[in-house]
């Protein structure tokens, strides 16, 4: 009994994880939209094409559908840096974001991972904590 | 039979020597006055023009065609944003027909400024000016070996755009762009306060004036002619007073980073994209002030304790002409040719290349812009002289326009020439009633 009881709390919270995740990224989405339009919109265009030779585009940029961890260190600590971006290079200063919450950037970048024709995988709030520990002293 | 073929005979002569007496006085018109003017295209390069006006495509697709020189010869040199063929100038030499059908590039280095005076063509990277000897048919002579007049200005990631233009009296003036939006601690990030003083006026964010004709000029050796001017790139000297003249690139995003004080519409609107009269030692207020075209004010920057209202910059030159917030002024030209009508004699044409920070607003610009001119100053309010060149109605985004125009030029006709940087079109804007 004690054996069959267990299963039951094991298995059912499984699939509730397994459902929260997943019901958790259009809601997430939808947040991160609102969220770029305050933060990101005016560089980074409504269409996420960037202004040509000044902000870049963030369709299906390396940094955009590769590495979380790249992308949430940049998003965190900005560039004032002259960087190439798929081999091109844009003449403007990205502020820092690491004013906006674990969640928030979860969100904005949740939704930017899977717009503008992106698909990549749901940023969480745990993977902006874990690399705001190491980046942001 | 015999007769008919007589009479047949006759007057085909006839009409053969009327054809060439006429063809006759045609050519001595054409090579009189009309001899490079040629035809513009069915749909006027696509443009919207005022009456009378006519243009056509010079060449299509040569890159990011910055800013350009037109010789007497009729030739264009244009400087790339970007290297294409490897290659970062292009000559252009267009036939009879007003079309280009050689050209031949050089330079290895992307950039801005371009320019022809007395036998030299000069030339911008985003650090150093050279120049170009030309021979007599204003073509260069050695491509590979130009003299480096200035070396070691400023570039910081932003404004990096070295835009050039010449006086009469063997000077070169080269605007140097503050790589800031407003001389925050932290460049655009909200909360981030002004710095005073502003540490980057030292190198940055004014207009430095050098010698044509000397090697390796740097800031040590040049003139410091004015200060507080965000960013410029397009300046041109106005030979009827003998006075330079630039366009200021006002600052952005206003609501984004004071959105209590400013809403959407009134960011996009402000401040104003300012012409300003310069002269040696002047002071335009950048960080510390802006212009705000609608209450007709310098208003004290909101990232130095400002709020919209408070006035301030009482040190600090007003402008000339104030045009709507982020239109992007990359062009200016003094008209000094005489096929347009008088309206336009001595007036000044502005390159608008159009906004990106105008937001959930449609962007705007994207246009050539008028202002007439009497006695060196303006008579007569700013108007759109040739639009049409994004190609769309409504632009929600820079990336999506055809055609962004960015510099401008004047033909040995009279005829306006207009790069575009994103489409790579060399537009020719010509008046024939
Ligand atoms: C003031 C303008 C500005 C704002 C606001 C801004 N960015 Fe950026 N962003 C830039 C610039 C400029 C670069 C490139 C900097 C460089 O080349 O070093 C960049 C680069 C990036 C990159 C890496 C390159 C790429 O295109 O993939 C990402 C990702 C990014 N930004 C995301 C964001 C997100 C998300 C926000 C909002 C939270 C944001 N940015 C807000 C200007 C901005």
């Amino acid at each position: 009994m004690k054996k069959i009881i267990f299963s039951v709390v094991a298995i059912s919270c499984f699939s509730l994880c397994i459902f929260a995740k997943q019901g958790d990224t259009p809601a997430s989405i939808a947040r991160g939209e609102k969220l770029y339009q305050t933060y990101c919109l005016t560089c980074h265009q409504k269409s996420g094409n960037g202004v040509p030779h000044m902000n870049p585009p963030l369709v299906k940029t390396s940094y955009v559908t590769g590495d979380k961890k790249k992308l949430i260190t940049w998003v965190l600590k900005g560039s004032t840096e002259n960087i190439p971006i798929d081999d091109k290079t844009y003449s403007n200063n990205m502020p820092a974001q690491n004013y906006l919450k674990d969640d928030q950037i979860a969100d904005i970048l949740t939704y930017v991972r899977n717009s503008f024709g992106n698909t990549a995988s749901a940023i969480v709030p745990a993977d902006v904590k874990a690399i705001r520990a190491v980046v942001v002293k | 039979m015999k007769k008919t073929f007589f009479h047949f005979v006759l007057s085909t002569l006839l009409l053969m020597a009327a054809n060439s007496l006429l063809a006759c006085n045609n050519d001595s018109l054409k090579t009189t006055n009309a001899s490079a003017t040629p035809k513009p295209d069915a749909d006027n390069a696509g443009l919207k023009l005022p009456a009378g006006f006519g243009a056509l495509v010079v060449a299509g697709n040569v890159g990011e065609a910055r800013h350009i020189a037109v010789t007497k010869e009729g030739d264009i040199y244009v400087k790339l944003a970007s290297l294409k063929g490897g290659k970062g100038i292009y000559w252009l030499h267009p036939k009879s027909d007003g079309k280009v059908d050689e050209k031949n590039g050089f330079g290895s280095y992307t950039g801005t400024g371009m320019y022809v005076k007395d036998g030299y063509l000069y030339a911008s990277s985003d650090e150093e000016v050279f120049r170009y000897k030309l021979d007599g048919g204003d073509k260069v002579i050695d491509p590979a070996k130009p003299e480096k007049i200035v070396t070691g200005l400023v570039v910081r990631h932003e404004h990096e755009a070295k835009a050039i233009t010449l006086d009469n009296s063997g000077n070169v003036y080269v605007n140097v762009g503050a790589y800031s939006n407003s001389c925050q601690e932290k460049d655009r990030q909200k909360g981030s306060p002004g710095i005073k003083p502003c540490p980057i006026l030292d190198s940055a964010g004014g207009i430095w004036q050098f010698k044509v004709d000397k090697l390796n000029q740097t800031y040590g050796t040049g003139v410091h002619y004015a200060t507080g001017l965000r960013n410029v790139v397009g300046l041109d000297w106005n030979s009827d007073i003998n006075s330079l003249f630039v366009m200021q690139h006002g600052r952005d995003q206003l609501h984004d980073l004071f959105p209590t004080m400013f809403d959407d519409k009134q960011s996009a609107e402000l401040p104003a994209e300012c012409m300003y009269q310069i002269h040696l030692g002047s002071n335009c207020g950048w960080p510390y002030i802006y212009y705000d075209e609608l209450q007709h004010k310098k208003i004290l920057a909101p990232e130095y304790g400002g709020d919209g209202k408070k006035t301030a910059g009482e040190d600090a030159q007003d402008p000339v002409v104030a045009f709507p917030g982020h239109l992007a002024p990359n062009g200016l030209l003094f008209y000094t040719g005489s096929m347009f009508p008088e309206k336009y004699q001595h007036g000044a044409f502005i390159a608008f290349h159009g906004s990106w920070n105008r937001a959930p607003e449609p962007q705007k610009g994207f246009f050539v812009a008028f202002v007439p001119f009497k006695d060196g100053k303006p008579s007569g309010d700013w108007e759109i002289f040739a639009d049409g060149f994004s190609g769309l109605t409504q632009v929600d985004s820079p990336g999506d326009a055809k055609h962004r125009p960015c510099g401008l030029a004047q033909g040995p006709d009279g005829s306006l020439y207009v790069s575009d940087d994103q489409g790579g079109t060399i537009y020719r804007i010509m008046y024939s009633k």
